[in-house]
């Protein structure tokens, strides 16, 4: 990606915000409160926290906000966090690539157009 | 906000799962219109950012911590659609890796959470931006303003839900007074925070904020005698 004279790149731009968002999810998450959030503290003093059930996957590797297996509470918090980060842009990113592409397809029923179009691509669309 | 299984019974989790899965398949089918392929990483950027704040609580009155929803800050930066995709990913990875809001209650999420906040906050959004004048500082207290409340609008739905389907027997209208008195004060928290990165975003790209495209455009026009006359009254 060129600058185009701007003053960051888009490709920058995005480095740069997965690694503040890095840097908040590892650093600053396991400072984060730990005090019951808005919703929980209403269940406990309206009486309906006890309606809740046991989550299913409590079991999960990094059930918690915790990875399994990692003692230091500061560390597995973090590196949860880093997971959280890393997959939440992987997920989102292919989500909307695999979206945008089929609906492209659908939409024009010409086969891809995410690149130049060639002759051989051209001779193969599909109706 | 994030509601566990068990609160809230079985139909009523159901029917918010079909509002949801329309929703976001709606939001789905607009994305593909309106997202460049160019910006897919830009998007995948904004819900891995909104992930990380949800996880930095921020202590409230009274032993109580709340953190970013994020729907109006995704909803700026990227659009309402694509922006309440970002925001049910997010709670989707919550509730699937970190057990952190129920799988029966992923329905009720992400209405809370995802739609109501990037399609209402957006909506308020919008509203703000046509009462104030047109410039980045707007822009910011809109986004800021309408965060805000979006959070408190997101209580309010969790209070329908409830009313509807709710396990507790408190009374409906003593949770929505408990609901909504402390998510007024969480809904300042999530104001700041969208402001100051909605206010970042702009210093350094403000041509990738989609609540900001206006801006750009009222630069190149020739002001009409209508315009003059809104600016100077």
């Amino acid at each position: 990606m060129s600058p185009n004279g701007r003053r960051i790149g888009l490709a920058a731009f995005v480095v740069g915000g997965l690694v503040v968002a890095s840097g908040l999810a590892f650093f600053v998450s396991p400072r984060a409160s730990r005090e019951p959030d808005g919703l929980e503290n209403v269940a406990n003093e309206e009486g309906f926290a006890d309606t809740g059930t046991d989550h299913a996957l409590d079991d999960a590797p990094t059930a918690g906000y915790e990875v399994r297996g990692v003692d230091d509470d500061g560390l597995s918090t973090g590196l949860a966090g880093l997971i959280g980060v890393a997959l939440t842009f992987a997920a989102t990113g292919l989500l909307f690539l695999v979206v945008r592409r089929s609906s492209r397809r659908r939409d024009r029923s010409t086969g891809p157009t995410d690149a130049p179009p060639t002759a051989a691509r051209i001779s193969a669309t599909r109706h | 906000m994030h509601i566990p299984d068990g609160f809230i019974d079985g139909s009523t989790s159901a029917g918010a799962a079909a509002v949801a899965a329309g929703g976001i398949g709606v939001s789905l089918r607009r994305a593909a219109e309106v997202l460049d392929e160019r910006r897919v990483p830009l998007a995948g950027l904004v819900a891995a950012f909104v992930f990380a704040l949800q996880m930095l609580n921020f202590p409230v009155a009274g032993g109580t911590s709340g953190h970013l929803l994020g729907g109006v800050l995704a909803a700026v930066l990227v659009g309402p659609s694509v922006g309440a995709v970002c925001i049910a990913v997010v709670v989707a990875i919550q509730a699937l890796l970190f057990a952190d809001g129920g799988l029966s209650a992923l329905g009720l999420n992400v209405v809370n959470m995802a739609l109501i906040t990037a399609f209402g906050g957006y909506a308020l959004f919008a509203l703000l931006r046509r009462v104030l004048p047109s410039r980045s500082s707007s822009v910011v207290a809109a986004a800021g303003i309408a965060a805000g409340i979006s959070v408190v609008l997101s209580s309010i739905a969790f209070t329908a839900e409830y009313a509807i389907g709710g396990a507790g027997t408190a009374s409906v209208t003593t949770v929505a007074g408990a609901m909504v008195s402390v998510h007024v004060l969480i809904g300042i928290g999530e104001g700041v925070i969208t402001g100051l990165v909605v206010s970042a975003v702009l210093a350094s790209r403000p041509d990738l904020v989609w609540g900001a495209r206006s801006l750009a455009l009222d630069r190149l026009r020739i002001p009409s005698p209508g315009d003059t006359e809104r600016v100077a009254s």
